[in-house]
């Protein structure tokens, strides 16, 4: 146990020394925080990152396929010193120069990675990829010009400033995104991570339903038995109260979405390998949430519609009422399955980093090494309860998803009784 | 603008990202089709199969029980019966015995009476042939002894005529 413990310790350390290499540099535990949780174009384990395949399609230049080691990456932030097709390594994902700059196109290096290694022994971590506010002029919905304070990722390059563009997002600039010069469609560290879990447990239960062929009639063995209480669970408590005598078709989905999302939660607590935040993703979540939608809604039956419609027993003018809060409820459940699943592991997994963030918090990013190492043990117990915690988490989500979509897919497939 | 009022520029994980949703999609509906046909899909049935299996074994069982509980309860009732019947046979028998018992002591007795019966008359008619017999011969010895007395008496003496006479008469058969 104790050599387990110094273990974690040494890794810790070795993982975030990133944070403490500049000394001078203020430590942000939000961006931090915020920048662990993210996809990237890299996959870490421990202090390394292990390139990944990128994918990217521009208006203007049409699609790249390179591997994201071409960007040449140095240190532990995942910065790449060279840029690729007018595209950048920035803290592990892939930025691209924006459009009408000038910026030369193929193979551009930066900086050196000498100067680079220099700059860390200094005790000064290079920072090539910098933010700052600036402000842009535009038109309003009204057509009146105003200005307002973007935030931009810019570089330096030959003496002029490079403004960054980050790859296109969904949100419809909700949430500071939007659609820019490119699509990033790489195999990122979440896609990595999913495949080689849905390929696990593919190998896993595909030998599982072997084994319940050679093995017929002799009672579950190994693996087998290990997993068969999981999948009565689910179908004895989820699958068959909610479904009455449809339980049969709908199980595969339900089996699959809770091994996917079990699968998925478990990838990304294994400690230093890729620490995976995809089920912590919208993305993952939102596309997960839209196949229970279509699973619902399209299996949904006459008395499911007839009920979301018009309600029987109730009075014609509380229909006005009724009907459109029953119709808005058909989005909002997807909805809130995608937001429940996202925000419980996407907090568990910012938890984690801000208790070892407080190490660099507390110890001044290591100017203090002994408040430094005090502050090491305190939260590597903190965060070893909350992983804990987090395992736990990682059934309940998995479960909760999968529950709702069975009462869910129920509703909609429940036969008329009156 | 509204990215100043909610300031989550650096929170990238709530944008839907266009690779990881085409990569989910890709990811989900190739696990859900191949699990439903390999893994799922089998295993359900099997575990289906199985508990079909066992419930069935268990309901033969009971069965099974119920039967020989049944069969051993109709033994016992044959078992019972045969003792009956054995005992309603020996009692037959023995009354059979007993009459035929009866039946021979009374035909024997019978048959002894006849014997019997027959045995006195003919005792009865060889007595009566006997006597008949000894009365003949002793009249006839009486006549020779009387005819000889008499021969030589009447040849000499009236008065042993009369003797002879009154011997004669005295000589009856009893």
């Amino acid at each position: 146990m104790g050599r387990i413990f110094l273990v974690f310790l040494s890794v810790f350390m070795l993982s975030f020394s990133a944070i403490a290499e500049g000394k001078s540099d203020k430590f942000d535990p939000g961006a931090t925080a915020f920048h662990h949780i993210a996809d990237a174009n890299v996959f870490s384990i421990g202090p390394w990152s292990i390139p990944l395949p990128c994918i990217l399609y521009s208006k203007d230049s049409g699609w790249s396929f390179f591997s994201s080691s071409k960007f040449g990456i140095v240190g532990h932030h995942g910065d790449g010193h060279k840029a690729v097709d007018g595209y950048v390594l920035n803290a592990g994902s892939v930025n691209r120069v924006r459009p009408g700059q000038g910026f030369p196109t193929g193979e551009v290096e930066l900086f050196s990675e000498q100067a680079y290694d220099e700059a860390a022994e200094g005790g000064h971590a290079m920072h090539p990829f910098k933010h700052k506010e600036i402000e842009v002029k535009e038109l309003n919905d009204d057509g009146v010009e105003e200005t307002k304070m973007e935030e931009i990722t810019y570089f330096n390059y030959n003496g002029k400033d490079y403004t960054l563009d980050a790859k296109s997002t969904a949100d419809g600039g909700l949430f500071g995104g939007g659609i820019t010069s490119y699509y990033d469609f790489s195999l990122t560290k979440n896609v990595v991570a999913m495949l080689i879990t849905v390929f696990l447990l593919m190998w896993m239960f595909i030998s599982i339903a072997k084994a319940y062929k050679t093995r017929e009639g002799k009672a579950p063995k190994g693996l087998q038995n290990f997993i068969e209480p999981i999948f009565v669970f689910i179908q004895d408590e989820v699958a068959k109260p909610f479904l009455g005598h449809h339980w049969e078709r709908f199980l595969p989905f339900l089996m699959s979405l809770f091994f996917f999302i079990l699968g998925l939660n478990l990838f990304g607590q294994i400690p230093f390998f890729g620490n995976a935040n995809v089920t912590g993703n919208i993305s993952v979540t939102l596309v997960l949430a839209l196949f229970t939608f279509f699973v619902v809604n399209l299996n949904g039956n006459r008395n499911y519609w007839g009920h979301l419609i018009a309600m029987p027993g109730v009075p014609k003018w509380v229909l006005i009422i009724l009907t459109p809060v029953e119709l808005v409820g058909v989005i909002i459940k997807p909805i809130t399955l995608m937001l429940r699943l996202f925000a419980n592991i996407t907090a568990g997994h910012m938890v984690m980093v801000i208790f070892v963030g407080l190490i660099f918090v507390f110890g001044q990013s290591g100017a203090n090494a002994p408040v430094s190492y005090g502050t090491a043990i305190g939260s590597i117990l903190l965060t070893m309860f909350m992983m804990a915690i987090e395992l736990l988490v990682a059934f309940i989500q998995a479960f909760v998803f999968t529950i709702l979509t069975a009462s869910y897919i129920g509703a909609a497939t429940e036969e008329a009784h009156h | 603008m509204i990215n100043n009022i909610i300031f989550l520029s650096g929170f990238e994980v709530i944008k839907p990202d266009f690779g990881l949703i085409f990569w989910t999609v890709v990811a989900f509906g190739i696990f859900w089709f191949i699990m439903s046909r390999m893994a799922f899909g089998p295993i359900r049935d099997a575990l289906k199969k199985r508990e079909y299996d066992i419930q069935t074994a268990l309901d033969e069982s009971k069965k099974a029980r119920q039967d020989m509980e049944k069969m051993n309860a109709e033994n016992a009732q044959i078992l019972a019966e045969a003792r009956e019947q054995r005992a309603k046979i020996l009692q037959e028998a023995k009354d059979t015995k007993n009459s035929i018992i009866k039946e021979a002591k009374e035909a024997a007795k019978l048959e002894a009476q006849k014997i019997v019966n027959a045995a006195q008359g003919e005792i009865e008619s060889q007595k009566n042939a006997a006597m008949a017999e000894v009365k003949a011969s002793a009249g006839n010895l009486a006549l020779e002894i009387a005819e000889k007395v008499i021969r030589k008496e009447l040849k000499s003496n009236p008065e042993q005529q009369s003797f002879a006479n009154a011997l004669a008469s005295e000589m009856k058969l009893n």
